[in-house]
């Protein structure tokens, strides 16, 4: 995929400290409309700082952030129009129905028919037989999917992931992916982070690696692949992996999965 | 964006007001702790009390009502304080609503459960002998005293909702809310008490609302009383709104 004119995200030079801190030390930034891009990195990189400032949850104090062409620190009310976040912990209502959490971000988001949208997202993400049962009674699997099918209500052209699978399941990771991935096909730019290499390696279009407040490589997969030294051929008899094997065993088909990300080579 | 702040702000009541329907434990461990304080009083202390009026039920109620609100709002603070843990704070933040929206939300919800409480205390008192000639105006004046006094602790109640670290830290800040009727003319006249005692008892705020609201229920003349109370009342309600309000915005920047 080609970069369009004006990216959907944009970050230049941006700084953060908290007291004497630095946590983030000029981070430069392009995302492109339409794609995934992850934010690769350990824990305490910085992840989370850059997605709070883009998301308008905390200020920067150097540098310059456009989220749409919005800037994050004086068009923050534009920004939050155009965004969605879901953090790193599912941010649901557990006293609530599935549904009705569905209803109140319908709502704070003045749409018209909230029941409806509700049942559609409900539908889509195949939580319509536990739309009427209490959070509080759904597996991490399906707090992450109702959190992002918050997420996707009102249309943001933008959604920010913040490490959307840790404490997940295997199972309930590829259910994750495949959100994610149905997201971007429908043209809606996706940010996440994450510190598992092979989500970043399964999803994103391009891959930036955060490491002590910059971004030390940035470019897509077969790009960053180009920075090691040369492919050695070697033979090495393919293992199934413990993750094969688990979901051999509790019978989960993972070929559909794998067929739809297709970037093996 | 005034149109935006009215419904997102029912939005969000309506959410929490759901929250209490269906734990509506927290509307009854409220109501709890001072109806068993009441009967305490009442049966067992109340007999060697000489308070100078013919009930004691009569004479303890109103401070009772002021126990029962400020246990009430601890569950207030809870609540916010679980919305900023849980992440769903951070989600609002993030939405296109109008920002304060989220705390009146949890206001105005904790006043309507306090309300509910308070009739819940009304009704035991009545079980237990309270009697009152008050007409309308006056039930309506104890009402609005007693949303006014609500209000006041409640954005109290906020800032720690916003600022705490733990649970604990979250449920403490009320004890002291709950005690300071103890120190006032709510049990006992304050003629009785040691002279520092007794000049903190009579210039502390809970005597002058106990004492306007007594004054309201036995149909007497209001003195100054009322007119202390409820500069008390704003009082408090001014200096703690400004205070929640700045630590708010301070959170959320």
């Amino acid at each position: 995929m080609t970069t369009s004119p004006s990216p959907a995200i944009h970050v230049r030079g941006l700084q953060k400290a908290y007291q004497e801190l630095p946590v983030l030390r000029g981070v430069d930034l392009d995302v492109a409309r339409g794609s995934i891009f992850a934010l690769l990195g350990s824990n305490g990189a910085g992840k989370t700082t850059l997605v709070r400032i883009l998301s308008t949850l905390l200020r920067a104090d150097a540098g310059t952030a456009t989220v749409e062409g919005f800037d994050v620190a004086t068009q923050s009310a534009s920004v939050r129009e155009s965004i969605s976040l879901t953090g790193q912990f599912a941010a649901v209502d557990e006293i609530l129905t599935g549904r009705e959490n569905l209803v109140l971000v319908a709502r704070l988001r003045h749409l018209a028919d909230p029941g409806r949208i509700a049942d559609d997202l409900l539908a889509r993400f195949s939580l319509t037989d536990a739309g009427g049962r209490r959070v509080a009674t759904y597996s991490g699997g399906m707090r992450r999917r109702l959190d992002i099918a918050m997420s996707l209500i009102g249309d943001p052209p933008v959604i920010f992931l913040d490490e959307p699978t840790t404490g997940l399941d295997p199972q309930a990771r590829i259910e994750v992916w495949n959100a994610v991935r149905e997201l971007a096909a429908n043209g809606t730019t996706v940010l996440l982070t994450t510190q598992y290499l092979d989500e970043a390696e399964e999803l994103a279009d391009r891959i930036a690696i955060l490491h002590e407040g910059v971004i030390i490589a940035d470019g897509t997969l077969a790009e960053l692949k180009q920075l090691l030294p040369p492919t050695k051929v070697e033979y090495v008899e393919k293992q199934p992996s413990l993750e094969d094997i688990f979901l051999a065993i509790v019978g989960h088909d993972r070929s559909a999965d794998t067929a739809a990300a297709g970037t093996e080579n | 964006m005034n149109t935006r702040f009215f419904a997102d702000t029912l939005v969000l009541v309506n959410r929490s007001l759901r929250h209490i329907l269906r734990s509506p434990d927290t509307i009854i461990t409220t109501a709890i702790t001072p109806i068993a304080m009441m009967l305490l009083f009442v049966y067992v202390f109340g007999g060697a009390l000489d308070t100078g009026s013919d009930s004691y039920v009569n004479y303890l109620l109103p401070g009772i009502l002021l126990i029962t609100v400020a246990s009430g709002i601890s569950y207030t603070a809870y609540r916010l304080f679980m919305d900023m843990k849980g992440g769903i704070f951070e989600r609002f933040q993030s939405m296109p609503i109008a920002r304060s929206s989220v705390l009146w939300g949890h206001v105005l919800t904790s006043v309507v459960a306090n309300l509910i409480s308070l009739a819940i205390v009304v009704l035991v008192a009545l079980a237990m002998g309270f009697r009152t000639g008050a007409g309308v105006l006056s039930w309506v004046a104890v009402g609005g005293i007693l949303v006014l006094f609500t209000l006041a602790l409640t954005w109290l109640a906020v800032i720690p909702g916003l600022t705490a670290k733990s649970v604990d830290g979250v449920s403490g800040f009320s004890y002291p809310l709950i005690f300071l009727p103890f120190i006032s003319s709510a049990f006992v006249p304050t003629e009785g008490m040691p002279g520092p005692v007794r000049a903190f008892a009579e210039n502390q705020p809970v005597t002058s609302i106990v004492n306007t609201i007594r004054d309201l229920f036995a149909e007497q003349t209001i003195g100054n009383d009322l007119w202390i109370a409820l500069g008390w009342c704003v009082g408090i309600l001014v200096v703690a709104f400004a205070l929640a309000m700045s630590t708010y915005r301070r959170k959320i920047s």
